[in-house]
Parts: C-alpha cells; structure tokens; sequence
C-alpha cells in the first residue's frame, strides 16, 4: 500500500513476492483489489504532519483496510504503517518521539514472545530476529495485555524507550499486527543483514492462503 | 470564529521535548526552570464552533498520549 510519502512501498512488495504475488494498492483506492493480506509499510505518510499516521489513518483505502481487518483479514503495519494502524484504532497504544529525540538507523535484536499470531507462526518462542529499524518517531506507549506483545528488544536494543521493551504488538483477534523495525528490509542477507525479517512474511501468507 | 487549539503531551507520557528544553536553559544561565513541556499550536478559522471538540478528538490531538485546550482568537 502507497500513501503520499511511502518510501518502504517497493521494499514490502519486494519481501511479499518472496511469498505470494504483491499487488500495489494505492491510497485513493476504493477496495482492496481482492487481496488476501495488508502489508501498510513504512515512510513518511502526508509528511507525518501534524503527528505520524494521524492524517494517512483517514484515506479512502483505510475504510477497507479497517473492515478487512474486522472480517479477521491478515494485516500487517511496519514502522510508519505501525503508527497509521495505532492511529485507527486497530492497534493498541501511540508512538512517541525516542528517548533521545534523534533519528536512528540501525540493526536490532528482537525477541519473539509468542508463536499463537500468524506472522510469529514459523518462529519459535524466545528466538531472536535480526532485522534493521530506522525511525525517529519509535517509542512505544500503551496498556496493552502482555498477550498481545509480539516482539521484544533484546537486553542493549531498546533505543527509542519503548515501554517493556515492546518493539510489536497485535490486537486482541490476533490477526493485526504493528511494529517499528523493519522486516521487509531483512529478507535477503545480501542487504537486510539477516533474512529473519522473511518469516513474518511467510507466517502471513500461511494463514491468507489457508 | 477563529479558534487556537493547544495540544500538549498528557502529564506522565514521556515527553523528551520538554525535557531537552528543560536541560538548555539552566546551560544558558536560566536558574529556577522546571515542568517543561513542549506542544503544538494549531489555529484555524472555523463556521461552526461547536465541531471543534469532534476535529480535536479524531484529528488535532490524540486523546491517548495528548491533552488539549480550544480557545478563542480575538474577536
């Protein structure tokens, strides 16, 4: 999915093609072109005017994405795709700014918490993914039950101050997921670091093809 | 009307703005400051005030993390 300022939009297509044909989606559009999974990437959504995901939460194609995701659709939102999701209420919590104010770019360790979600399907619990995280507006903030967090920075990783570490988090059906690194720029170990990025991926397209 | 809303980070959220601010001043000399925070100011010309409340709540401010103020311009 592209919004005015989407910049990770060819990265996602990139990693989804890994796993299932990709199909851009554009922000104006008025359906979801018969997808079978959602991935909202990352960027700068209308510039994060006013707050990031905040304006880009009210495009046409997020009705859509809204009640695809209520009909228990496969949905995934990376970084600024994580703050649209929260922005829309299909996420619990907000981001704010890091600890340190400063945009960060680097790689992250990254704890999986629980295997019952589709895209943590094809981990196992405690494992770590290597995975990139650049952003600067990253800090997890919200009551959220300790069932719906996914992923964890790993002891040393928690640059931005999230709250218990939180770097991933679902709603509570479980079939929406949001977080700030970025796991379509590791599913090649040529660029990404590491391919762990890639499971998340196929985790999604499991239970959309199933 | 011509309105000013003023959006501020919620008392306990993390607010680093305010805090970088906070740690400058006294580096400038300014004894005495605490409590800082740092929020946004929109201002806008609106025909029915009374939608103001609703454009606060779904748009200008996120009622999670932010507190706001709608106030009147002039007259």
């Amino acid at each position: 999915m592209t919004f005015p300022g989407t910049c990770d939009d060819a990265d996602a297509r990139l990693a989804v093609s890994k796993v299932a044909e990709p199909v851009a989606l554009w922000h104006r559009d008025s359906d979801l072109r018969g997808v079978d999974g959602v991935v909202v990437p990352g960027g700068f959504s209308y510039g994060d005017y006013l707050r990031a995901g905040s304006i880009a939460r009210f495009s046409p194609v997020m009705e859509s994405v809204i009640a695809f995701a209520h009909a228990g659709g496969p949905v995934l939102g990376i970084c600024n795709g994580f703050q649209i999701l929260c922005e829309a209420g299909l996420l619990p919590g907000a981001l704010l700014p890091n600890k340190d104010l400063r945009f960060v770019c680097r790689q992250v360790d990254l704890e999986v918490q629980t295997t019952s979600t589709p895209f943590t399907s094809t981990c196992e619990v405690g494992q770590t993914l290597s995975i990139p995280a650049k952003h600067q507006t990253g800090c997890f903030f919200g009551d959220v039950p300790d069932a719906q967090v996914v992923l964890r920075y790993a002891a040393g990783h928690n640059f931005n101050g999230s709250q218990d570490d939180i770097a991933g988090v679902v709603n509570e059906q479980g079939n929406v997921m949001g977080l700030m690194p970025h796991p379509e720029h590791a599913v090649d170990v040529l660029t990404g670091g590491s391919a762990d990025g890639l499971k998340l991926f196929e985790g999604m397209a499991r239970v959309a093809v199933a | 009307m011509r309105a000013r809303v003023l959006i501020r980070p919620k008392a306990g959220i993390l607010d680093p703005q305010g805090v970088a601010v906070e740690r400058a001043l006294p580096a400038l000399g300014f004894a005495g400051v605490a409590n800082v925070h740092v929020g946004r100011l929109v201002e806008l010309d609106v025909e029915d005030e009374a939608q103001l409340d609703d454009m606060c709540r779904r748009l200008l401010a996120n009622p999670l993390i932010e507190d706001y103020e709608i106030q009147a311009v002039g007259s």
